[in-house]
């Protein structure tokens, strides 16, 4: 008899084969193009506020808000997953996924209740890019830390 | 009853399955296999409030279906094995509540089905009359329990999976003229 670990793995080459592979060429041209359509909206309402006279940091506060206000928004009325669909990472990576993020378990986890389902589960998705990213920080500021010291300290 | 090698059961008295009932959503109805259920829902809530209610209605309307569909009066069912993917069974808990039939919650994902159908022959095996066996699964509902919210803006694979919006029912007996159930085999953990 097949060694059942053989079985498995010729199985999955077998899967492997015959599954067809995400269209990463159109995947990557969706999400250049709306990933810089995004931008370009930011950019938009960035220049409008320094036009209006709003120094470099409060623009660009603002456009941050616009967007995350744009994005959950659109995630309320059941439009940003369809053009995530599209998108991909073209509407993942800026800021609009993050709100995205945020919003779509808030909305799902409300028939589990305030406190326990909106409250405890609003982060299931971010929670691990937070983590991450917040120890990622930490740690690059110990090396500058040190690394500056010993710095001032030659 | 007898056991035959390490995993298979064979029975003196193969059960029957009597009638069978299957409610399913849109798109499974949008399937070839339309013809066959028999209700096909137009709205994935069913006029509830939430993915788990509308879920649960589904269990309660199969089972209430196949009741009508075999003839057999409720206090004649004397168990009911059920299960579904939400966390405690919460589905078939609440839809066969006002069923007032002892129940059994089990969960085996896909395998739920045949789990229910293979415990319930034993019973009836042993001097059981009547048995329902149901699952149920809803994609909304199933989709928040294992992957993403769904309003995520995610991007799925083509050969990503669709959790079916569906339950299926059926009732075992002693007597009956088939299909037969005369042998059990459970796969072992290998």
């Amino acid at each position: 008899m097949n060694n059942p670990l053989d079985t498995n793995k010729a199985y999955q080459t077998y899967v492997d084969k015959k599954s067809p592979n995400s269209p990463i060429i159109k995947n990557c041209i969706m999400a250049f193009l709306i990933g810089g359509l995004i931008c370009s909206i930011g950019q938009v309402i960035f220049s409008y506020c320094e036009f209006k006279g709003l120094d470099e940091t409060s623009s660009g506060t603002i456009v941050s808000i616009i967007l995350i206000g744009l994005s959950a928004f659109l995630t309320g009325l059941n439009i940003f997953n369809k053009i995530g669909k599209i998108a991909g990472a073209g509407s993942l990576v800026p800021i609009t996924g993050f709100a995205n993020s945020i919003v779509a378990p808030a909305m799902e986890y409300k028939s589990e209740g305030y406190v326990m389902g909106v409250g405890a589960k609003m982060f299931t998705i971010a929670g691990p890019v937070l983590v991450y990213g917040i120890s990622t920080s930490i740690i690059v500021g110990l090396a500058y830390f040190i690394f500056n010291t010993q710095a001032i300290l030659v | 009853m007898q056991k035959l090698g390490k995993q298979t059961i064979k029975f003196d008295n193969p059960p029957t399955i009597l009638n069978t009932a299957a409610i399913v959503g849109p798109k499974e109805a949008d399937g070839p296999l339309a013809k066959y259920f028999d209700k096909c829902l137009e709205d994935e809530m069913w006029g509830e409030k939430s993915w788990e209610k509308a879920e649960s209605k589904i269990v309660k309307e199969t089972v209430n279906t196949l009741i009508a569909k075999s003839g057999i009066p409720t206090e004649k069912i004397e168990y009911c094995f059920a299960g579904d993917l939400i966390n405690q069974c919460i589905s078939s808990t609440f839809g066969l509540r006002e069923l007032n039939v002892p129940f059994y919650g089990i969960f085996g994902a896909c395998s739920t089905f045949v789990e229910a159908m293979q415990l319930s022959s034993v019973f009836i095996e042993n001097g059981i009359n009547y048995a329902i066996c149901c699952a149920s699964s809803h994609f909304c509902s199933a989709e928040r329990q294992f992957r993403f919210p769904l309003e995520l803006g995610n991007q799925r694979p083509p050969t990503a999976q669709w959790t079916v919006t569906a339950s299926g029912a059926l009732i075992l007996s002693k007597d009956g003229n088939g299909p037969f159930i005369t042998h059990i085999t459970s796969r072992k953990n290998c």
